[in-house]
């Protein structure tokens, strides 16, 4: 998988098709469909660079997959990429939602509908669940060692998942134990290079 | 449509920007997207200003979570049923500019400096915390599907179909539509 070629988006016009695609995929959230097309099939970056992306853009406030659109369309083409990116992620969904709210007053009583809505709600869950089982497998390059690792990854789980702790708490706590952390090693490996 | 349709519904140019104002606050303390805040949206909307009622919010979150695209655009849903376009306009450049700004210039500052030692230790150490969180947002997102052994099925399911092929996630999306319409979810 290293060794695959990274790519980059020819321009503005590209990179809002392209956003414009994985969101229309996106049902219940669009970052399972965003790592699926921009590192599995358009392959502009690499599951490294994805999951730096998705740090950064996890830790800021706002949406992840609008951050995640922001930077990477600013790093190809200024403020217009992240613009691109960010107007090919909203316009038509946007389109779409208004014209389902208005469905909506129609169809909300129907079981068959309450019934696909959970279907389909279940499938999102099995594809960010699908995305994080990917993603881990770039831990066993992290500098950290993959038992630190692993600790951390069941800590977060543990707090926001089962205990419902409040995220930011959780983001400031475990996330300065890992930036303690790795910043120890790097430093480390500074001080004795190999 | 009437011609109030691009008005403000009722509510004056200082309801706008107050709208504007509060959701532009909420931008800024929603780390891990909209949807941690939405409690708070609910209080404001519903509770405080009585703009809309608990039924209208309920059915915007769930309807941005069914449709395609971000989750965010309930917010855009939250602003139309307040005040049609003017307020989905409020809401939604509220949201979203005040975190917007702010990502672009902590990423631009990170890009620039990225080989020294604080801002390597950042994309090391939070790597692991990222996955954690998606780990708890599938865990969250599969809580409905409790007790509907069909849901909790397709659950599995779509790990290993996302896993073992390279077909587009939208089949699993239709057949758990199916499954779900059939009654079987």
């Amino acid at each position: 998988m290293k060794h695959d070629a990274v790519q980059a988006p020819h321009s503005t016009g590209e990179l809002f098709g392209a956003f414009t695609r994985l969101a229309l995929q996106g049902f219940g959230g669009v970052l399972a469909v965003a790592q699926r097309e921009l590192v599995e099939r358009l392959r502009w970056m690499s599951q490294e660079e994805f999951v730096e992306l998705l740090s950064i853009s996890q830790v800021m406030p706002g949406p992840n997959i609008i951050n995640l659109a922001l930077i990477f369309g600013d790093r190809h083409f200024g403020w217009r990429g992240s613009l691109a990116a960010m107007g090919g992620l909203l316009a038509v969904p946007l389109a779409i939602v208004l014209a389902l709210a208005a469905l909506y007053a129609h169809f909300s009583s129907v079981p068959q509908v309450a019934g696909a809505l959970r279907g389909m709600g279940a499938v999102a869950a099995g594809l960010v669940l699908s995305t994080a089982f990917k993603l881990a497998g770039t831990l066993k390059r992290n500098a950290m060692g993959l038992s630190v690792c692993s600790a951390i990854v069941a800590a977060t789980a543990l707090a926001i998942g089962w205990l419902r702790w409040p995220l930011v708490w959780v983001v400031l706590g475990l996330g300065a134990l890992g930036y303690v952390l790795a910043w120890r090693t790097l430093s480390a490996q500074q001080a004795q290079p190999r | 449509m009437s011609s109030e349709f691009f008005g403000t519904h009722g509510l004056d140019w200082l309801d706008l920007l107050q709208l504007t104002g509060h959701f532009a606050l909420l931008s800024l303390l929603a780390v891990g997207g909209a949807i941690t805040s939405a409690s708070d949206m609910q209080r404001y909307l519903v509770g405080e200003r009585g703009w809309i009622d608990a039924l209208q919010f309920n059915a915007s979150v769930a309807i941005a979570q069914a449709a395609p695209g971000p989750n965010i655009l309930f917010v855009a849903l939250l602003g139309w049923s307040v005040a049609g376009p003017l307020g989905l306009l409020a809401t939604m450049a509220g949201i979203m500019v005040p975190s917007s700004v702010l990502t672009l210039v902590v990423s631009r500052y990170g890009r620039t400096r990225r080989d020294t030692l604080p801002v390597r230790a950042f994309s090391v150490g939070l790597a692991p915390l990222t996955i954690g969180l998606l780990l708890a947002t599938g865990w969250v997102l599969a809580q409905p599907s409790r007790g509907h052994w069909g849901a909790m099925l397709l659950v599995p399911v779509t790990i290993v179909f996302m896993l073992r092929t390279a077909r587009s996630p939208l089949w699993m999306i239709a057949l758990g539509a199916i499954v779900g319409a059939l009654g079987y979810a």
